[in-house]
């Protein structure tokens, strides 16, 4: 037995008696509540696949459209479970909230804006004595009309540079899609007439550059590039070389994925920042950042240090067209004032949209606000 | 970390009950409305809180808690024994194929962005090392631009075969000439990467079913990014029902989230967690163990993943060495460059000092962290001394100390300050080496002002001392350091 394999049974030889009889012991009760448990699950589930397959036909191009069909699955069962609930809701009952708590957590509105508003209902069904279901109906819709007042600064706008290049830095963690919005965005620039260019400054991830190229060659913008473990802050200097000499409007810069807890790479993030501003003293014009929507209350961290490092002047909300519904974009906006100015809604170069608060709101609450109004 | 956000709130929890002697009725009620609050904070799914919360509540309203003298303890130890069931109670090893069966194969399946292309590499290569297989990846993305790219760097990194067709043939062929390809070249293992997809694209779900029927896969993993909110119950249940998932991989735990659906994913589909990916390198992939988590979880540390990472590190012999050199006195900065990488390649300092038991608890660790660029820098320090200066450190003197500075282009304050706590570190470890944990809790003591628990584990355990000692003596030096400033900068900070 070498050294560590000694150290390992001081630690575990004398417990792993007490642990055998432990898992004895709950073998006996434990199975019998997880299948209920998982039963209870598929249940439920196939509920809701049932409701899906009642929903409106695939083909609709139109945006607005794209929202309710993203936003559908989760406002039928929202709204139905919402009325269930209220339909059952008595004064002052503990229960009654944790559940409607749940309910708001499961909707992914974030925990934050959940306990504010099952707070706020709290305090109001004692103020205003709210006793019948109308009224607590109407407590819940005015704090999130409220709260999504709050969210809504104006500033929702991408802001262009009118008379030269416009260039903006898109930011986040691993696997968000900062690259396939890189394309998005290029390709819906390049049809307006303008002239784009890419700097691939991922030069950590295998393919990552490949990716950016393939994509390039696809919408038709020139790349700058470097090889695999390369200098970031040398391609993005390249890239507003680039641009400037070849008098394109705007510059898209693409940068590895990272945890926001890792420092160094943080402050290398910070330092390519530095780079740009270095160069042109108003850019970036944007710095993006770039949210999975499948993200959970995580994305809140995301915001606050991505925030902290550079200065994030707005976020793409992607893959919104799962059942995810990005409901943390409220918290973050709300303890931010980070708004989102674009929306990922599929696949292909066509599905980048710019975000409209009003319509992810009222596609949220649409029947709701509709029946208690 | 990941799991630490919801580490601290737990504690906050039980902070009052663990004080407490006899337990009411009302405190598990009050305790457990916390638990509710930080699980569901954490993006545990609400209907297993829900579950977990009713289960433990009963569990703790039992006899034995209430009228127990330790009560508070009691209903620790039930959460932390619920959370190692919620999360499937024993560890679950990886399924091979049958000998004489042919090559085991796996898929890889999950959502966009969660990891599945690094996650086949990491597995390759961490089957290569500990299982001795000889694995061969198959790129069946033909989706996302480049993706088939990635999985050839990857395989070129990793010196392991990577069988791909370009992106215009369908993947099911490509799986299935890949695993022709694999019999052909006697490779035993063979991963499929799949693209991305969300699991509500009937057309590609379909095409993974018939992927599945083509190569009749002994594991599917789903990758999960451990980042995922409450969707991750869906995504877990819809790919379980398409394909019968066998296990599931979840991914950036390295990450600060709170890894809610660690917890859930387990309950929901009832699919056992087989791995962790735990950084951007291809070997930072760990399997998964319900119990180690669950203590981590409740800021109980993990020693014996500390352990087993020092022992794939470390070479036994030269650490046996080093406790000698310890004990002898004879420890130099060479000793020390060399335990600095051994810690380096253990991972984040900053994970493996939360992994002993007890540092989690010590105010200001929740925001310890450490550049590794400050680890560069004492590298360079001392790799600008001549091997004389190394062995021997009273040798140098302010001449030589400005030398080195500017041969390192460090400051001579920081010179200095590096060549002092290698003299100190070094004093207390020959004060531990005589075999008692004293030191060591002394020497916690010191970083970070709290109690060590360890003088409790220490008993009966000879090389203990020297071997946390070894690890220590990276610590002491490098973590020490970054502790002093830490506390500064909390200090300002208020």
């Amino acid at each position: 037995m070498g050294l560590f394999d000694k150290i390992k049974s001081a630690f575990t030889g004398s417990d792993k008696q007490k642990d055998t009889v432990r898992d004895e012991k709950l073998s006996g009760a434990a199975p019998a509540s997880k299948e209920e448990q998982v039963e209870k699950v598929t249940e439920i589930s196939e509920k809701s696949t049932a409701e899906n397959t009642t929903l409106e036909p695939k083909n609709d191009k139109k945006e607005t459209e794209h929202y309710e069909k993203g936003l559908k699955k989760s406002r039928v069962s929202f709204t139905r479970r919402l009325n269930e609930l209220l339909a059952n809701f008595r004064y002052e009952d503990e229960e009654f909230f944790e559940e409607l708590e749940d309910l708001l957590i499961e909707s992914d509105v974030g925990f934050e804006a959940t306990m504010h508003i099952a707070d706020t209902l709290r305090y109001e069904s004692k103020v205003q004595n709210v006793k019948s279901m109308k009224d607590a109906e109407r407590v819940i819709v005015s704090t999130m009309v409220d709260m999504y007042g709050e969210t809504n600064p104006d500033h929702h706008y991408f802001n262009e540079n009118k008379d030269g290049l416009t260039v903006v830095l898109f930011v986040g963690v691993n696997g968000v899609g900062k690259t396939t919005t890189i394309a998005k965005m290029a390709h819906e620039y390049i049809e307006k007439g303008q002239k784009v260019v890419m700097a691939a400054g991922d030069t950590f991830r295998a393919g990552a550059i490949e990716q950016l190229h393939v994509w390039g060659d696809r919408v038709g913008a020139e790349v700058v590039s470097t090889k695999q473990g390369g200098d970031p802050a040398a391609v993005v200097y390249d890239g507003i070389e680039t641009a400037r000499n070849s008098g394109a409007d705007l510059l898209l810069i693409d940068t590895a994925g990272r945890l926001q807890n890792k420092k160094n790479l943080m402050n290398e993030l910070e330092k390519m920042k530095r780079v740009i501003s270095r160069e042109i003293p108003d850019a970036p014009h944007e710095t993006l950042l770039v949210l999975d929507a499948t993200t959970g209350q995580n994305a809140l961290n995301q915001a606050k240090i991505f925030k902290e490092t550079t200065d994030v002047t707005g976020i793409v909300l992607t893959k919104m067209d799962g059942t995810a519904k990005g409901g943390i974009v409220l918290a973050i906006g709300k303890e931010l004032g980070i708004p989102v100015k674009f929306v990922g809604l599929g696949e292909t170069m066509n599905d980048l949209h710019p975000f409209d608060t009003e319509k992810f709101a009222y596609g949220l609450f649409k029947e709701l606000i509709e029946q208690t109004a | 970390m990941a799991f630490e956000g919801l580490t601290g709130r737990l504690q906050d929890a039980f902070s009052g009950l663990r004080k407490k002697g006899k337990v009411t009725e009302a405190d598990v009620k009050d305790v457990m409305r916390e638990v509710r609050l930080a699980l569901l904070e954490a993006d545990v799914n609400y209907k297993v809180v829900r579950n977990f919360v009713k289960t433990v509540r009963e569990k703790a309203l039992g006899e034995e808690v209430l009228g127990s003298l330790n009560g508070g303890q009691q209903v620790v130890k039930i959460v932390n024994d619920e959370l190692t069931e919620l999360m499937g109670g024993e560890q679950e090893k990886i399924i091979f194929a049958e000998p004489g069966q042919g090559p085991t194969v796996y898929m890889m399946t999950g959502l966009q962005g969660a990891g599945k292309t690094t996650t086949a590499g990491k597995l390759a290569n961490y089957l290569r090392k500990y299982e001795k297989k000889k694995p061969m990846m198959v790129a069946a993305d033909i989706y996302r631009p480049a993706a088939i790219d990635q999985l050839q760097t990857v395989g070129r990194d990793l010196d392991i075969p990577v069988f791909s067709m370009g992106d215009q043939v369908s993947p099911v062929e490509i799986a299935k000439k890949g695993l022709e390809e694999a019999i052909a070249e006697n490779r035993d293992v063979v991963i499929i990467d799949t693209a991305g997809r969300l699991h509500i694209d009937e057309t590609l779900m379909d095409e993974l079913e018939d992927v599945k029927k083509a190569v009749n896969p002994n594991e599917i993993f789903l990758v999960v990014d451990a980042m995922t909110g409450q969707d991750a119950v869906n995504v877990a249940d819809s790919f379980n029902e398409r394909l019968s998932i066998t296990s599931v991989i979840l991914t950036k735990l390295d990450g600060d989230t709170r890894g809610g659906a660690a917890l859930s994913i387990r309950s929901v589909t009832n699919k056992p967690i087989k791995f962790t990916g735990t950084g951007e390198k291809l070997d930072a992939l760990e399997p998964f163990y319900p119990d180690r988590m669950a203590n981590r979880i409740l800021g109980m540390g993990d020693i014996l993943t500390l352990i087993e990472r020092a022992q794939q590190e470390v070479d036994e012999e030269r650490a046996e060495e080093m406790a000698a050199k310890m004990r002898e006195n004879r420890y130099d900065f060479n000793d020390f460059i060399e335990q600095m990488d051994q810690m380096q390649n253990m991972g984040p300092l900053e994970d493996i000092i939360k992994m002993i038991p007890g540092m989690n608890n010590l105010p200001g660790m929740d925001n310890f962290e450490v550049d590794p660029k400050d680890m560069a820098h004492m590298k360079a320090i001392v790799m600008s001394m001549t091997n004389e200066e190394r062995e021997n450190p009273d040798l140098l003197s302010q001449k030589r100390r400005r030398r080195i500075a500017k041969g390192s282009a460090r400051d001579i304050a920081e010179v200095n300050r590096l060549i002092k706590q290698f003299k100190q570190s070094k004093e207390m470890m020959g004060k531990m080496s005589n075999g008692k944990m004293g030191g060591m809790e002394k020497m916690l003591g010191k970083l970070g002002g709290g109690k060590g628990k360890l003088g409790k584990m220490g008993k009966g355990m000879g090389g203990m001392g020297d071997m946390l000692g070894g690890l220590g003596g990276g610590n002491a030096g490098s973590g020490g350091k970054k502790k002093k400033k830490k506390k500064k900068k909390v200090r300002r900070k208020r």
